[in-house]
């Protein structure tokens, strides 16, 4: 199994460069905010050879699909400063630019490459933020991202969240499937596995170093986890019936789940380290789809125990169960926000599948999309925006939106049916 | 995987046709039809056996049953249909796989659960006609595996169903 997946690894690699020589896709921004703040991001001062990425134009992209910023257009810059002394506040002003960053790039004696980066508040006309950042010899991409994480926080007082990740399935037909890592922009694809067997319910332990999913190789579905760095897998069920939907408790101790082996699905939560089962719920209708609760001790999950696919929650400690959800007649695969004020889940309106947000505390419930057939919802780490899979053109592809629904983007379509992404933790 | 079935059912349509004397009446439902792109032409042999001098041909047994939207309840189709491969299970015993499928509407896995529910209705179905239950296996694929590709009610109908293999 160790060697099938080393072989993995080596393929993974070679998507990586293939990935890489392909040209950039431009990332559709379907709605944003009414009033972006305006930013002038330029180019980065650079005296060594051309390089493969362009940092400038990461980073304005990382910033405009947030929805919270308007990149000025290069072109119309009147000077491009490398310091601070070669600021002209006048010269941002008159653009109507609110923010201006620059950056010197330069190389390092390992052979790889470090960046500084300022930025400053054009109508106060202050310094707000300087920083540098280091990577090894591919690393201009993660670079970029570090600068619009700390642009994006000193602005809106919220954690960047560009340099994180994501994983999702892709599927080409009924023939293959794919279990892909990429960047949040999409971009940097890596093959964790392929199947000629379905792949499904991806999820991301909470220290980001290993993922776990449902695969169909053995010819039933089982759960499996996959350490990212080495590619190890382990094959953790095995029951016959549902082996499905792994979520990690936040302390990444324990695997909650669904499996059907006592008759009809019901919830379990597995110890890790010691392979022990817990039985969570018992009752005749279905039980799915768990997520934990903020502070471990509860999960949320669906059931149709009331004749419809609901939201519920369980405290593990009393096994007391609640009904979250009550309005609309099919409310399914929830998730909770960072915050742990919002629930984030599927939501059917009218006969059409839909993203929808629901206040814990009030109870209100608002649908954050309008395309079709949208499902999956993963929440960013900083609990600003969500990624969920959607149809568009007749092909499976990710979209997001943020959570108070005023930013829509939609990710370039891939070669196969893109579906299930699943957004990194901070890590 | 396909043609196994078929095989499977061509074999269980003669021994049906063996034990019952065959009357062709029960393969004249709109599903047949509709899944004939799935299980080939096997239903419009008529004509072309007309020079042998054998019994009529015998009616093939439908190893798909399909079902309405969030329900598992087995059709009256279905329930012939069952009716019949839960003879030929029990004079011949044999391991059968049912593997329950849902359409693309809803989430992942809780298709994944209706497509088992499903295949256990139509386990419980075959095991309430005294078919051994220890020979069923149940397996779900949720919509991982639709027989139909596009979001049409069409399709989706096509594609809520189990399959007998």
């Amino acid at each position: 199994m160790i060697r099938a997946t080393r072989f993995t690894i080596v393929l993974a690699w070679f998507m990586g460069m293939a990935s890489l020589a392909k040209a950039e896709l431009t990332i559709e921004i379907t709605q944003g905010m009414d009033n972006p703040t305006p930013i002038a991001v330029v180019p980065v001062a650079w005296s060594g050879p051309s390089l493969n990425e362009n940092i400038s134009d990461i980073v304005e992209a990382d910033l405009r699909r947030s929805g919270q910023f308007r990149p000025v257009p290069k072109s119309d810059m009147l000077s491009f400063p490398r310091t601070e002394a070669d600021v002209f506040f006048r010269d941002w002003s008159v653009l109507g630019s609110e923010y201006l960053v620059i950056s010197r790039l330069s190389s390092t004696p390992e052979g790889g490459y470090s960046l500084d980066f300022e930025l400053f508040d054009v109508l106060s006309q202050k310094k707000v933020l300087q920083r540098n950042v280091k990577g090894g010899s591919r690393s201009l991409r993660d670079l970029a991202h570090a600068t619009s994480d700390a642009v994006y926080e000193a602005v809106t007082g919220i954690r960047g969240a560009f340099s994180t990740k994501m994983i999702y399935v892709e599927g080409f037909g009924n023939e293959k499937f794919r279990l892909m890592l990429s960047d949040a922009d999409g971009m940097r694809e890596r093959l964790l596995l392929e199947s000629k067997q379905p792949i499904m319910s991806p999820v991301w332990s909470p220290d980001g170093k290993q993922v776990a999913y449902v695969s169909f190789e053995t010819g039933r579905p089982a759960i499996f986890r996959q350490v990212l760095a080495t590619g190890e897998r382990q094959q953790l069920t095995n029951f016959r019936g549902l082996n499905g939907a792994p979520a990690w408790s936040p302390d990444g101790k324990q695997l909650a789940m669904v499996l059907s082996k006592d008759g009809n699905p019901e919830i379990y939560t597995l110890d890790v380290a010691s392979g022990r089962f817990t039985r969570i719920t018992r009752h005749f209708a279905i039980d799915t789809e768990p997520s934990w609760t903020k502070d471990g001790k509860g999960l949320i999950f669906t059931s149709d125990r009331g004749g419809k696919p609901q939201i519920y929650q369980v405290t593990l400690a009393s096994h007391r169960i609640e009904r979250l959800t009550f309005e609309g007649d099919y409310n399914a695969r929830a998730r909770i926000s960072p915050d742990g004020k919002t629930l984030v889940m599927v939501h059917r309106y009218n006969g059409v599948f839909h993203i929808a947000t629901q206040d814990l505390a009030s109870g209100d419930l608002r649908i954050l999309t309008e395309t079709q057939l949208d499902e999956s919802p993963s929440i960013a780490p900083n609990g600003a925006m969500l990624m969920y899979a959607t149809k568009y053109q007749g092909k499976g592809i990710l979209a997001a939106v943020s959570l108070d629904a005023g930013v829509k983007f939609r990710l370039p379509s891939k070669q196969g049916d893109v579906r299930e992404p699943s957004w990194s933790p901070y890590y | 995987m396909l043609s196994t079935g078929l095989k499977q059912s061509l074999t269980l349509a003669l021994v049906m046709a063996a034990l019952a004397g065959c009357s062709s009446t029960s393969t004249t439902d709109q599903d047949a039809a509709a899944d004939s792109t799935m299980t080939g032409t096997a239903d419009t042999t008529d004509t072309s056996s007309m020079d042998t001098m054998e019994q009529e041909p015998a009616p093939v047994l439908d190893t798909v049953f399909y079902f309405e939207f969030d329900q598992s309840t087995l059709n009256a189709d279905a329930r012939a249909a069952l009716t019949a491969h839960a003879a030929n299970l029990k004079a011949a015993p044999q391991g059968v796989r049912l593997e329950g499928h849902a359409d693309e509407r809803g989430t992942r896995e809780y298709n994944m659960a209706l497509g088992e529910r499903r295949a256990k209705s139509v386990r419980d179905f075959l095991v309430l006609q005294g078919v051994d239950g220890s020979l069923i296996e149940t397996v779900s694929y949720g919509e991982e595996y639709p027989a139909v590709l596009g979001s049409s009610e069409s399709s989706y109908s096509q594609n809520r169903r189990v399959e007998l293999k």
